[in-house]
């Protein structure tokens, strides 16, 4: 029984845009083959997009995910009295499921990466002879693990996989990252664009809708719409039968309305660049063209505006994302961004923040959430400036 | 008399690393300049003129450029190897330059004193009271009002005529040996242009220092030099006494060059073009660089450079012509006859024609928004109520300098802003006041061809696409085929072929955008075309390609155009009729003849005299 | 000038407006009165007589937007969206609901400390980030400033929170050179301070040096500058006199934005480090879901950011001689 979130669908979009992009990029010797040969020049930045797509690809494996059908004890399907099949609670991913061996052996509690043993010291009794010949009925030590070998990069408080975590953490950044720029994609550039084109009252109206939105400060703007609409939704881990529509759609998970919120806080900015680009625009000689063969405003919105503030779309979306991780990062930490059950680094983050200070310290859940986010955001901003650069060479920056 | 040259070039050699290979911007240039005297480069965009000046001053941008050999001798003395602190003792001081864009080559949060100060206090050691006496002097010697205040404005509170004189008070503030001119003038109108021209040579007498005068003007060249190195291709092709070379051009190039450009004494005829277009530095061809665009080019010449080398009375080309190993090798290609040897299209006589188009008291203005709640204080007249007539199958010039209203007037007509006021009336038909819907018949009757070759066409659609959607618009009854068959006729008829639609606008020349201008156009079958300086953004060859297909399109359509231009050769050559335009109204109309042989308004008088000519051809 | 200012101020009246409409629409329309009582006063054991008393208390009794209980004027005087906006004009931001403190009170309280770690962490940045990237600007094109870049965007693509979790591991547990976290006032307060501040600007450094490195590199492309160079200035003389003011143009609209949220303290650093601030403050409201204390910041946020939007264009009048407010 296949479960889709809201957010599943932002995953859907993204790869189905990739996968347009690739593809016009590949053929054809338009505007989009031009940026990629000049992106293709920089190995650097081809690099980051291979770790940009393998991450893209986890977070994709993670976002298909249905219910397996509950087995009775005596081997058959359990059914309910109507005759229906039941369905487990819990909606497992393909990733769960690849990684099924991993997740389910958990340990007993905090062990460290490659370790054959737990870290913290148990009372027990003495296996092996030394300890019997001196006499001792019961020992502290640390207690060897349950799976040695199986968790690369240990184990937190409740004996749970980091690396396993870790994974989940991707598709939670990569949805934030993008989610919010795609939601208000189509907002900003209908709003960006009638303010530019049609000026006057509209323009007014849109420019005072932006600038009220932009003067509250971002941050506060997210806590209240979180603390009011945040509640109530799916969190992640089981689903209930209010959390579903149609018994297999979630509507709205925690995670949406976080990239929803974000997003409109973060909507004025692109809607300002559409703005000043299509009161530039306006002015070419090219609309102006169109404008004396009596082309409709309409048809030239759509053929000569549109397609010429579609780069600073793009340039936007790939800038913003890196900016966006990190936010969850901290949003997750005030305790305003995913919840817990649905695993993020900055949950991870802010769960094993205290594990510095223990002695000695427990650096490797801290570590590996700092190390995979930063294995996201670097090759993203290094990406994201070799985009920018293709394709807007007046915005050149960084790199050379 | 012979006197020791000032500066001596000698073999310099600069070359640029760019993305697409190593562009020879300069290769292999020589030229001496005596003091007193002007030397001008003159050529077409992308020649290396412009490169040569900044390697004389050492300001090549780097790392991507460098010079890769030669001399440059200052008074006798190399300064190529000499280190960046005695190179900057050299900058400013000895050679001093100019620039083309006076608009931006002043840093606008300094004050002009400051701007002009600067050198003198570096090069000549003097206190800063020394220094400002000696910066309001020059202010007064490059003639700006008001010396004293002049000091203390900042540049964007001057227009530009008046930042060049800024530019040029702190370029002669040192007494340089040499002063480089970078097209000095053609960011100017032509009148404050002439103005220029007068001042440096003026100065120049003066301080008698030497001149390297940069320009793609060849009337310019004319007035204002003794001596022309015509470039091409990174080369001096040709170099002589300015009297001599326009008497005699030797080079193909060079004189081919001198029949593209309009005037009056070509009117009635084609002029001659350039085939092709100046080909990028990464690109020049093997041998002789204006090989595969010469009309005399013989087997060889496409893989043997020839050298510069005096041919007669210190007049030099570097031609195979001329050259006695090649007098009897055939021609590559048949010599066609020069085109300007064509008759250009008879018109129909001027007064037998009926009009097409009239405005009465056309008025465009902007409202200007001032205080608290922006209400509207005043107006912008840019357009202040003209009229004039336009007759069927004619052409009328609208001149006048930027600013003056031309252009708002041109699209005021055509409806393609809303006028103010006044009326147009197109084929006994008023078209003014006319609803959106209403107007549209007329769309396709009026038509615009626009200035900028790159800003006009839309970057993301094939230019199949953009030809098209004229028609789609304005005949939605055409079906695909009749619409594919008409547009491969007009594409042919400009000189372009059908697998260009296909291909998108940044795989084109500036030329060739513009004959995508002119498809675009004509494929909706217009009967009257304003031509907002429709060849302006374009170099004198393709300038010529360009004219001969508006003069051609204009007869086989029976057209009639409004010219909006600030060159006023284009108007002696193509125009039946002109209109002066000053301030947004029309200060005087008549025939290219009348205005251009007896000019009433005072403007007129003063915009026709400061038009650089060249007499001899 | 003037005549400007007050435009701009007047033009912030319906800005002002339309936050206040929004956060009310958000807090009482969304969110009812009754649900804040019931939040406040526990789930469990609540009755219909207590909320109401709470909600007469704290002025939540009455309707949103418009009272239709009232004559003329009453209408839109006696409602929630009106009695809770126009005192914020004189600053009355009125008592928090849960511990019902004066909650402007509090904030001229606070803001002190926050001042105390962002105005530092602030000044210190910019001087920092401005004089590497100037420094970048003079060896421009070279391995220098190539590695200078890199480094850079490695330095962005670290989490805050790990320069704040580092900082605190590194200087507060390891190196024991400052306190981990806390606050003391007056001349004690430095050693609190400094942490903090550290970590703020190292956090900034990777975008602040980049983004400033670009804005002088696209001024040194322009005309000007080669005719400085024409005139035989040395290449500090270029970078400085000519370079430095044109670049600071765009600078200042990043900056000078900001200064009025210096008050206004850092959500993060604060509730990090416990700095008793306006931040923390914030954090303690929103863990104890204090609306009230929200919606002030909220107000008291777009406040500052107007008056910052006003601080920039006199900034440019300054520095540009192009630009006059009329």
């Amino acid at each position: 029984m296949p479960v889709i979130l809201a957010t599943d669908l932002i995953i859907y979009a993204v790869f189905l845009a990739t996968v347009f992009l690739a593809f016009s990029a590949g053929r054809g010797d338009g505007y989009l083959k031009q940026v990629w040969r000049h992106i293709r020049k920089d190995r650097l930045a081809v690099a980051s997009m291979l770790v940009l797509l393998a991450y893209g690809g986890v977070a994709l494996m993670d976002s298909i995910r249905w219910r397996d059908p509950v087995v009775a004890e005596d081997g058959k399907m359990a059914r309910t009295a109507e005759g229906e099949k039941i369905f487990s609670a819990e909606p497992l991913s393909l990733l769960d499921r690849a990684l099924s061996g991993v997740k389910e052996k958990t340990e007993k509690t905090f062990s460290a990466p490659l370790a054959r043993r737990l870290f913290v010291k148990e009372t027990m009794e003495p296996q092996d002879g030394k300890a019997v010949g001196a006499g001792l009925q019961v020992i502290r030590d640390y207690p060897p693990l349950k799976y040695p070998g199986t968790h690369l990069l240990g184990t937190d408080k409740v004996g749970g996989d980091v690396l396993f975590a870790s994974l989940k953490g991707i598709r939670t950044g990569v949805v934030i990252g993008t989610g919010t720029t795609v939601i208000i994609i189509p907002f900003a550039i209908l709003f960006g664009v009638m303010a530019g084109y049609f000026g006057g009252v509209t323009d007014d109206v849109i420019q005072y809708v932006y600038t009220t939105l932009s003067s509250i400060p971002g941050v506060l703007l997210i806590v209240a719409f979180m603390l009011i609409f945040g509640g109530g939704g799916y969190e992640g881990g089981l689903v209930t039968e209010r959390n579903l529509l149609w018994g297999f759609f979630v509507p709205g998970d925690r995670l949406f309305w976080l990239c929803v919120i974000m997003g409109i806080t973060s909507w004025t900015d692109l809607c300002r660049i559409i703005r000043g680009e299509t009161l530039k625009l306006r002015e070419l000689e090219y609309v102006q063209a169109a404008k004396a063969f009596g082309v409709s405003r309409p048809r030239i919105i759509a053929r000569h505006i549109v397609p010429n503030v579609m780069h600073l779309v793009l340039i936007t979306l790939v800038l913003q994302f890196s900016g966006l991780v990190l936010a969850e990062a901290v949003l997750s930490y005030i305790g305003i961004g995913v919840s817990p059950q649905m695993g993020s680094w900055g949950n991870m983050i802010n769960t094993a923040r205290l594990e510095l200070s223990r002695e000695p310290a427990v650096w490797w859940n801290l570590a590996s959430a700092f190390a995979f986010m930063f294995a996201l955001v670097l090759p993203a901003n290094i990406f994201g400036d070799a985009v920018r650069d293709a394709l807007d060479p007046r915005l050149r920056m960084g790199r050379r | 008399m012979t006197m020791t040259p000032v500066v001596e070039v000698k073999n310099l050699k600069t070359y640029f690393n760019t993305p697409e290979g190593l562009g020879r911007a300069v290769d292999n240039v020589s030229f001496s300049i005596e003091r007193g005297r002007t030397l001008a480069l003159v050529g077409e965009s992308g020649c290396g003129k412009s490169v040569t000046a900044l390697s004389i001053i050492q300001l090549i941008p780097r790392p991507q450029g460098f010079i890769a050999g030669g001399e440059v001798l200052l008074n006798g003395r190399d300064i190529i190897p000499l280190g960046e602190r005695e190179k900057r003792k050299i900058r400013g001081n000895k050679i001093s330059m100019i620039f083309q864009e006076p608009m931006t080559s002043l840093n606008p949060v300094l004050t002009i004193g400051s701007q002009i100060t600067e050198a003198i206090k570096l090069h000549q050691g003097k206190s800063s009271s020394e220094a400002r006496a000696k910066a309001v002097d020059m202010l007064e010697k490059v003639r700006l009002p008001e010396p004293g205040r002049m000091f203390h404005e900042y540049p964007h509170r001057l227009s530009g005529g008046m930042r060049q004189r800024v530019m040029i008070a702190i370029a002669l503030s040192c007494r340089p040996d040499l002063l480089i001119a970078d097209e000095p003038t053609t960011a100017l109108d032509v009148t404050i242009q002439a103005e220029i021209l007068n001042l440096i040579k003026e100065l120049q007498r003066e301080i008698s220092t030497a001149v390297l005068l940069i320009t793609h003007n060849l009337a310019v060249v004319y007035r204002n030099a003794e001596n022309v190195g015509v470039m091409y291709g990174g080369k001096i092709v040709e170099m002589a006494g300015v009297k001599t070379l326009f008497r005699n051009p030797m080079h193909p190039y060079t004189l081919k060059l001198l029949r593209c450009v309009p005037g009056m004494e070509k009117r009635g005829r084609m002029l001659d073009t350039i085939p092709g277009t100046v080909p990028p530095p990464t690109e020049f061809p093997e041998g002789c660089r204006f090989s595969g665009r010469c009309h005399r080019e013989m087997e060889g010449c496409g893989t043997i450079e020839p050298a510069l080398s005096e041919k007669e009375n210190g007049h030099a080309a570097a031609c195979h012509l001329y050259d006695p190993e090649f007098m009897n090798k055939p021609l590559s290609r048949p010599l066609l006859a020069l085109e300007s040897a064509r008759p250009a299209p008879v018109n129909v006589p001027h007064e037998k024609r009926t009009t097409i188009l009239e405005v009465q008291d056309l008025k465009y203005y902007y409202p200007v928004k001032k205080g608290v709640f922006k209400k509207t204080s005043g107006y912008l007249k840019a357009v202040d109520g003209i009229s004039l007539t336009i007759k069927k199958g004619s052409t009328l010039a609208l001149v006048g300098e930027s600013g003056c209203g031309k252009t708002t007037a041109g699209k005021a007509m055509i409806q393609l802003l809303k006028p103010t006021g006044g009326t147009v009336v197109f084929d006994g038909k008023e078209v003014t006041g006319m609803t959106p819907r209403g107007i549209k018949p007329y769309r396709s009757l009026m038509q615009i061809i626009f200035q900028d070759p790159y800003s006009s066409l839309n970057p993301r659609l094939m230019v199949g696409e953009i030809i098209e959607e004229g028609l789609k618009s304005l005949r939605p009854e055409m079906d695909g085929k009749a619409r594919r068959e008409k547009l491969s006729r007009i594409l042919d008829m400009v000189g372009l072929t059908p697998d260009m639609m296909r291909r998108y606008p940044h795989e084109f020349s500036g030329g060739q955008r513009q004959r995508i201008g002119i498809a675009r156009v004509l494929v909706v079958d217009p009967r009257f075309i304003v031509c907002d300086e429709a060849t302006s953004a374009l170099d004198v060859s393709v300038q010529a390609q360009i004219l001969n297909l508006l003069k051609s399109i204009q007869r086989d359509f029976g057209l009639s155009f409004l010219f909006i231009t600030h060159d006023l050769s284009r108007v002696e050559y193509i125009a039946d009729e002109v209109a002066v335009m000053y301030g947004g109204k029309i200060v005087e109309r008549g025939t290219v003849e009348e205005i251009f042989s007896s000019p009433k308004d005072p403007y007129t008088v003063k915009l026709l005299s400061a038009v650089p000519r060249i007499e001899t051809v | 000038m003037l005549n400007y200012i007050i435009r701009r101020v007047l033009y912030a009246v319906p800005i002002i407006i339309g936050v206040n409409l929004l956060t009310t629409l958000l807090f009482f329309y969304v969110n009812t009165p009754d649900d804040m009582a019931r939040k406040i006063l526990g789930e469990k054991n609540v009755t219909p007589a207590l909320v109401e008393g709470w909600k007469k208390e704290h002025g939540y009794d009455l309707p949103v937007f418009v009272n239709p209980a009232q004559n003329g004027i009453g209408k839109v005087t006696r409602t929630i969206f009106f009695s809770k906006s126009v005192p914020l004009a004189w600053l009355d931001f009125g008592k928090s609901d849960r511990n019902n403190i004066d909650i402007a009170y509090e904030i001229k309280d606070r803001m002190w400390p926050s001042l105390a770690v962002a105005l530092p962490t602030f000044a210190i940045g910019i001087l920092v980030n401005l004089t590497l990237a100037m420094g970048l600007a003079f060896v421009r094109g070279t391995y220098l400033d190539l590695w200078g870049v890199v480094v850079c965007v490695i330095m962005m693509s670290v989490s805050t929170l790990f320069y704040i979790i580092g900082g605190q591991y590194i200087f507060g547990k390891l190196l024991v050179l400052s306190p981990i976290s806390g606050y003391d006032t007056g001349g004690y307060a430095a050693k609190f301070v400094i942490l903090p501040v550290v970590v703020g600007v190292i956090s900034s450094v990777g975008s602040g040096v980049r983004f400033y490195r670009t804005v002088y590199l696209e001024e040194l492309g322009k005309d000007y500058i080669r005719t400085a160079r024409a005139k035989g200035l040395s290449e500090t003389a270029v970078l400085f006199r000519h370079g430095l003011k044109n670049a600071m143009i765009p600078v200042l609209t990043n900056v000078v934005v900001s200064i009025p949220f210096l008050f206004y303290g850092s959500l993060l650093m604060e509730s990090f480090f416990s700095i008793p601030g306006l931040g923390s403050f914030t954090i303690d409201a929103i863990n104890a879901q204090d609306f009230a204390i929200v919606r002030a910041m909220v107000y008291l946020g777009s406040i500052l950011y107007i008056a910052g939007l006003i601080l920039t264009d006199i900034s440019y009048t300054l520095v540009d001689p192009r630009i006059t407010l009329e």
